[in-house]
């Protein structure tokens, strides 16, 4: 049985399996946009694998990193864009 | 900064099968290898976050064989040295810069969905279809939640069902591919029962998810940035279908931006080998969906050859072994290709106002306004390509619309994904004589 990790999202505390990766905590926590576009679209994940970029957000104060690829860890600060 | 020199004598680029394979064989053959991954965990795209027994086999048999696995490594540079014969690349991992030097590289990076554009695409619920299968197995919610599954490919039934079973309510799936071309794959494959292809066509029908061929979804609705419906259309029919989330792409494309970057030659499309995977650069191998889309055996094959291959004229044999069984794999990948090309009327979804490189958010009608145009002419008009992807999700969607070769759309630049500052300034700071070497050389 995997573990419940606590994790922030725009500073809300949110529960999350460990395994779970921050793009899906992301909408866990019911925030449904990860960045802005360049002309202001609010956009959410498209390719699941690290190649679209369209899920970054800022963790623990590093800005760009992809969602979808970064695991939670207990106490993480995850910022969205949007 | 926290540094890592690694030495082997071959590197493998890509944890998925065929990397894996590749990496077991080389070091089966005693080569000290190394497998670098991007991914947290080993198992590419097909096994992500899933303990299926055949890959922790494959992974166990790659551990017991003494690869040397970095994972959460994300090359982003690699280079051939002055002297040719070793090959230096470059990572970025948790911990900060590594280097791995090599006599020999096996590339097998796999392959990304195509995606195309079309009026709502950038609405929040339109993915991949792929991609959301991978989001879910990432522990995205989706228990409850309304999907359309649609594009082009066998991926497409298999990802409805894996929906199906995580609790999602799976409207229909939408193969663009007409029936009759299926049709003619499907009995091409009554003479090869080892494809269980059929049965996974049959897949969504057994959990109950109609599956139209010869339709598409031609446009995204919202409210408030997220999808709220979708219009289909087969034939001279069109409908609106309600759903939260459009899980939705158009075959693979092979992430070719480190061949490319290495000077290997490419050909239609694809990294061209020789019957050793070997590329047109001597000691640089390929292997997997860089070569050629052809599914999980073909890419399993594909590794061993390369791992053995790579492991000089000891290995050779064991690869000529195989060569049989991937000439029977590349004969059913040809006619799965053939039978879900893409039709020229996804060419006319996007229209003028559509976004179609979604970093830099480059509408169609500055596309079109440079039409023909290409690559380059693209990126110095409109900024696409210029984004945080790099053009990978836009680069291979124009060369279906405007008919530029895949490969000119590729940006084999280094770095091929942001690092951090810190990392980069390491890669001058490096000792290029102080290698840890790994592994006992057998």
């Amino acid at each position: 049985m995997a573990e419940l990790i606590t994790l922030t999202v725009n500073g809300v505390a949110v529960r999350v399996l460990e395994g779970t990766t921050v793009a899906a905590a992301v909408a866990i926590a019911g925030q449904p946009f990860t960045r802005r576009s360049a002309t202001g679209e609010p956009r959410a994940p498209l390719c699941g694998m690290g190649i679209c970029f369209e899920c970054r957000v800022r963790i623990d104060g590093r800005a760009d990193a992809r969602s979808c690829q970064t695991l939670c860890r207990p106490g993480m600060e995850v910022r969205t864009d949007a | 900064m926290h540094k890592q020199s690694l030495a082997c004598d071959v590197l493998v680029i890509g944890g998925g099968p065929a990397g894996i394979a590749a990496a077991c064989c080389a070091a089966e053959s005693a080569q000290r290898a190394i497998l670098l991954d991007d991914n947290p965990a080993l198992g590419g795209q097909i096994w992500r976050g899933k303990a299926n027994s055949q890959a922790t086999r494959w992974i166990d048999r790659a551990r017991q064989a003494g690869v040397q696995i970095v994972g959460g490594a994300q090359v982003f540079a690699v280079s051939a040295r002055e002297d040719r014969r070793t090959v230096l690349a470059q990572t970025e991992t948790p911990e900060g810069l590594c280097t791995v030097q090599c006599e020999r590289a096996i590339l097998a990076t796999g392959a990304r969905e195509r995606f195309l554009p079309f009026p709502g695409w950038t609405l929040r619920g339109v993915t991949g279809a792929g991609g959301l299968q991978a989001l879910v197995k990432g522990g995205w919610p989706i228990a409850g939640k309304r999907v359309v599954v649609a594009g082009s490919g066998p991926l497409l039934p298999a990802v409805a069902a894996f929906l199906k079973t995580h609790g999602a309510d799976v409207q229909l799936v939408a193969e663009q591919a007409p029936w009759s071309r299926l049709v003619n794959f499907g009995m091409g494959l009554a003479l090869r029962p080892a494809v269980a292809m059929q049965a996974l066509m049959l897949l969504p029908q057994l959990v109950g998810v109609p599956y139209h061929a010869g339709c598409h979804v031609t446009a995204a609705h919202g409210a408030r940035g997220a999808l709220t419906a979708v219009t289909v259309r087969q034939g001279e029919r069109t409908w609106q279908v309600d759903c939260d989330y459009l899980a939705c792409g158009f075959n693979l494309v092979p992430n070719l931006e480190l061949p490319v970057l290495l000077g290997c030659a490419v050909q239609d499309g694809f990294a061209a080998v020789n019957e050793w995977q070997e590329s047109s650069q001597p000691g640089v191998y390929c292997a997997g969906e860089l070569t050629g889309i052809g599914g999980l055996e073909r890419s399993l094959i594909e590794g061993q050859i390369a791992g053995y291959a790579a492991a000089g004229e000891s290995g050779r044999q064991r690869a000529r072994a195989l060569f049989a069984r991937r000439r029977d794999l590349h004969t059913y990948a040809t006619r799965l290709n053939h039978a879900f090309a893409l039709g020229d009327a996804l060419k006319t979804l996007a229209s003028a106002d559509t976004i179609v490189c979604r970093c830099e958010d480059a509408r169609r009608a500055q596309l079109d306004e440079i039409a023909p145009g290409s690559w380059r002419a693209a990126k110095l008009h409109t900024r696409c390509g210029m984004g945080a992807c790099q053009g990978r999700v836009c680069g291979p969607s124009l060369s279906f619309l405007y008919g530029w070769p895949i490969e000119a759309t590729v940006s084999a630049r280094p770095p091929l994904f942001p690092v951090r500052l810190e990392t980069l300034a390491a890669t001058g700071q490096q000792e290029p004589n102080q290698h840890e070497t790994t592994g006992e050389k057998r």
